[in-house]
């Protein structure tokens, strides 16, 4: 490949306190966010939660309210959308209908007052980085999904921005299509080492393509962190139940604090848990968080009633009914199977279970 | 990177550039004209060149102004209420208005309906057919019908012919033949309209009403109806405007007693070359039609700026 | 089931030929030998050749050329500057009013436009003749402009003009090379409304034009007036055709750019 890595010291992406509001709606909220060079970032969360408008503030389509975007050391603020050195792929892919697959991908370039020879150079060898050389002629609405998809990528790193911004860039694929992408999109990234941003509602798809996963709700990011850390240890219940499915019990909290154990007094009795982020006071209420994986059918432990057991292959997954009535749900590898109304224990250990505050979002 | 201040400044006056140019064009010759309008309308008739005693000197400055409230004077209004003639002409205006605008109503629906019903193919082709009538000549369209509505015309010719009648039936110079020309003229823009909201209607509201126990009738009137009420507006509207104000028809079909108050401001102008009482008539004229077409912008620019 | 009436399909028919007879009578009887309008005489094209010996005829329909041509270029102009500035949620002092200005003149009976045009251009001096008509024009026919080409933009993907942007077009290139290729079709299409509006009228012309500047609806008028000729079929049969071939080509020109 001829394209050249960009140097590891440009595509520092770096939001201070950036919030923004459209009238009395406040769709960013005081966002503070590193992102390392050449990493795979994205923004993770339900429709709303202001993950896009972050992508398009960056973009410069919209100006903060308050706070600082800074690129590389520089205050992005006031410049126009094409004086920035980012690019963005669109969710819609936004090819222009009236210019074949060669001129997309030309357009940027063809701003920048490059020669034509040289333009038409980058331009194959973008085409020929997604594939799609033999396609140049094409007008968008001869192609087929996936095709467009890689059109809208190649036309987008181009100009070799400093962070490519995606908007749900998978997001008008099929499922099958879909993985497969998102193989090809992390080996292209690797390939350049340009930063990527991807913003997308799929926590699988994030904790494929990302180095790190910035969890938001409401305007506000509310945990940063690589897919593992998000998943043994989750700040709030809202990561906990994003990042596949978790028993939760409310309890009040004993004394300790962040980055121990502690107690938690709970209906079922009291239980030894992590808790990671600070999860409050003492005698403040509190949640206990379990990955149903990390839940044991053991001789001790909590009691319990064996419910239901469902096979999916790789694992059972059993549903068993506590003393005041709850229902947790334990997975485990298949096996001797156990009869339906068997008592049961349920374990766990301590460092596998989180504590988290019980009224986070 | 270009800093704030020169970025928003450049961007501000860009913004400010584009619709100035468009707005102070209609404001020009749009809006400053009806102001003209309303002053002539206040002024004295004179059998001078232009046949108007100024009550207004735009030079006079502020003593001017004085002077102009003094001279001001409604004589051009009273005279339209005082004498029948203007009268008669603006509730034949507002009754031709009104009871053509029904008329299309009740003829368009169906061609509307039909259309939107037609096979998905044929939509664009007709809705061409419906669309060229208004590309051709309205002047050419409305003499047509002098051809076919005089005493020896195409029409008598046929009902003679048929033995239906005994002696040419008088059509034209009726305000019958008033109302056939402006049903004529203006179909496309009731149908139009109407086809754009039936032509949208989800069919599947249709089967559910049948389905929850609507008769094909009571589907009809309780779906389709009341989902096609916002085209029915804007047909209704686009039709009874224009008709209240029209000149070309009653003067070349209508009969001398179907004076409507177009075709007055247009004697007023023309052939009694009494300009400000054509302006009074003009004022009066605005007054009616002013209502439906607040209406109508309001439902144009909802439609138009839905995101 | 989704059928339309079979009521409704006869006035389907019935109200396409109530369109098209009269104009189809228009364009049957020009071709008629006798001069009594409603009798068949044979066939016949003699009103056609006398027309082109008419000198203020011809002289007006240059006249009505010429004015639609400008007034048409002209609106089209200022119909597509203020669909872009109402195009989206762009704010700017004015905004209502400019809504406004655009909608009213669409159905301002034309009565009232004329006179008032006249006063003003009476008030200000202006001499009448070819150039206040084409002022007129352009002023009524650019709110068709508009509507079409507001229209268009409103179908447009608001994201095409950002990639623009963020592919490094400033924003006059984004509409140079992005908006106005795709709004195109439109733009052509309010130039040909505009242009057919303008040949088409009578009213705001006749009280706008001045000496000199006599458009052929105008001369048609005139002699409209003075009962139904063979000669003003045949100028009539002209102008239906000319239009006809206008709009056809019109819109097999936009088929083929929409493929």
């Amino acid at each position: 490949m001829t394209t050249p890595a960009p140097s590891p010291a440009t595509g520092h992406l770096r939001f201070e306190a950036v919030t923004k509001r459209f009238g009395a709606h406040l769709a960013v909220d005081r966002v503070d966010l590193d992102l390392a060079p050449g990493q795979v970032f994205c923004l993770l969360g339900p429709s709303g939660c202001g993950k896009s408008t972050l992508l398009r503030l960056t973009a410069g389509f919209e100006e903060p309210s308050a706070g600082k975007i800074l690129l590389d050391g520089q205050d992005l603020a006031g410049a126009a959308p094409h004086r920035r050195p980012v690019n963005m792929m669109f969710q819609s892919y936004a090819l222009f209908p009236h210019r074949d697959v060669a001129r997309n991908v030309a357009y940027g370039l063809e701003r920048e007052g490059l020669r034509k020879a040289e333009v038409a150079a980058r331009v194959a060898e973008m085409l020929r980085l997604v594939q799609l050389d033999h396609l140049s002629a094409r007008r968008p609405d001869q192609l087929s999904g996936g095709q467009r998809q890689r059109v809208a990528l190649a036309r987008a790193l181009a100009k070799r921005p400093r962070v490519l911004l995606l908007d749900e860039p998978l997001g008008a694929l099929d499922r099958a299509l879909r993985e497969e992408t998102q193989a090809e999109l992390r080996a292209l990234q690797r390939r350049l080492g340009t930063t990527f941003v991807v913003v997308t509602h799929d926590p699988a798809e994030a904790m494929v393509l990302a180095d790190r996963i910035g969890v938001m709700a409401a305007g506000r990011l509310v945990q940063v962190g690589s897919a593992a850390e998000l998943y043994e240890r989750p700040a709030t219940r809202y990561v906990a139940s994003l990042l596949g499915d978790v028993n939760l019990i409310e309890g009040r909290l004993g004394g300790g604090g962040a980055g121990a154990l502690r107690g938690l007094e709970t209906p079922l009795g009291l239980v030894q848990a992590f808790d990671h982020h600070g999860a409050g006071p003492a005698g403040a209420p509190g949640l206990l968080a379990l990955r149903p994986e990390r839940l044991t059918l053991a001789g001790q432990g909590l009691p319990g009633t064996l419910l239901d057991a469902t096979y999916l292959g790789d694992r059972i997954v059993y549903r068993v009914g506590m003393a005041d009535g709850r229902v947790l749900r334990a997975a485990g590898a298949p096996g001797a199977g156990l009869g339906v109304g068997t008592p049961v224990h349920l374990s766990f250990s301590s460092d596998d279970a989180s504590l988290l505050p019980a009224d986070s979002a | 990177m270009t800093g704030r201040r020169r970025e928003s400044l450049r961007d501000f006056l860009g913004r400010l550039a584009l619709p100035a140019v468009p707005l102070l064009w209609l404001l020009a010759f749009f809006g400053l004209p009806f102001l003209v309008v309303v002053k002539i309308s206040l002024s004295d008739p004179a059998t001078a060149l232009p046949p108007y005693t100024p009550v207004l000197d735009w030079d006079a400055g502020l003593a001017g102004w004085a002077d102009v409230f003094a001279a001001l004077d409604f004589e051009n209004y009273r005279t339209l209420i005082a004498d029948p003639l203007y009268l008669a002409a603006g509730l034949t205006s507002l009754g031709v208005a009104l009871a053509a605008t029904g008329l299309l109503i009740l003829v368009g629906y169906p061609i509307a309906y039909a259309m939107a019903r037609a096979p998905k193919a044929w939509q664009p082709l007709l809705v061409a057919l419906m669309v060229i009538p208004f590309w051709t000549s309205f002047l050419i369209r409305v003499y047509a019908w002098i051809a076919i509505l005089k005493a020896d015309g195409l029409l008598n010719q046929a009902l003679l012919a048929l033995g239906l009648v005994v002696k040419p039936v008088e059509i034209l110079n009726t305000p019958a033949a008033v109302m056939i020309g402006v049903v004529y003229a203006y179909l496309p823009f009731m149908v139009l309209p109407l086809y754009a909201v039936l032509e949208r209607l989800d069919r599947g509201l249709i089967e559910a009403a049948r389905d929850l126990g609507a008769s094909r009738l009571g589907a009809f009137r309780t779906v389709t109806v009341p989902l096609s009420l916002p085209g029915l507006l804007a047909g209704a509207l686009l039709c009874f405007i224009p008709i209240t104000g029209e000149f070309i028809i009653p003067d070349l079909l209508g009969g001398t007693d179907t004076l409507m108050l177009g075709r007055v401001l247009w004697t007023e102008f023309f052939s009694n070359r009494d300009w400000p009482l054509a302006s009074a008539v003009a004022v009066v004229l605005l007054v009616i039609v002013a209502g439906p077409v607040v209406l109508f912008r309001e439902a144009e620019s909802r439609r138009l700026e839905r995101p | 089931m989704h059928r339309a009436h079979p009521l409704a399909w006869a006035a389907l028919g019935l109200g396409l030929a109530f369109l098209y007879g009269p104009i189809l009578l228009v364009v049957v009887y020009s071709f008629n030998a006798s001069r009594l309008v409603t009798v068949w005489a044979g066939f016949s094209t003699r009103w056609y050749a006398g027309l082109l010996d008419n000198g203020p005829l011809v002289d007006s329909a240059l006249v009505t050329l010429k004015v639609a041509l400008a007034s048409a270029g002209l609106a089209t102009v200022l119909g597509t500057l203020a669909a872009l500035a109402l195009d989206g949620r762009r704010r700017f002092p004015g905004r209502p009013l400019l809504t406004g200005l655009v909608y009213a003149p669409m159905v301002m009976p034309e009565v009232i436009t004329g006179l008032s045009l006249l006063l003003l251009f009476v008030g200000l001096g202006i001499p009448r003749g070819v150039w206040t008509i084409v002022i007129a024009h352009a002023t009524f026919t650019l709110c068709f402009v508009a509507v079409v080409v507001q229209a268009r933009l409103r179908q447009l993907d608001r994201s095409l003009l950002e990639a623009a942007a963020d592919l490094g077009a400033a924003p006059v290139t984004v509409f140079r090379t992005v908006t106005l290729p795709l709004i195109a079709p439109a733009v052509i299409a309010g130039f040909l409304l505009a242009f057919t509006l303008s040949m088409d009228d009578l009213v705001i012309a006749s009280f706008v034009s001045g000496p000199g500047a006599t458009t052929l609806p105008m001369r048609l008028y005139s002699q409209v007036r003075l009962g139904v000729t063979p000669e003003i079929n045949a100028i009539s049969t002209l102008l239906i055709g000319a239009v006809s071939v206008a709009v056809l080509g019109a819109s097999v020109l936009t088929a083929r750019r929409g493929r």
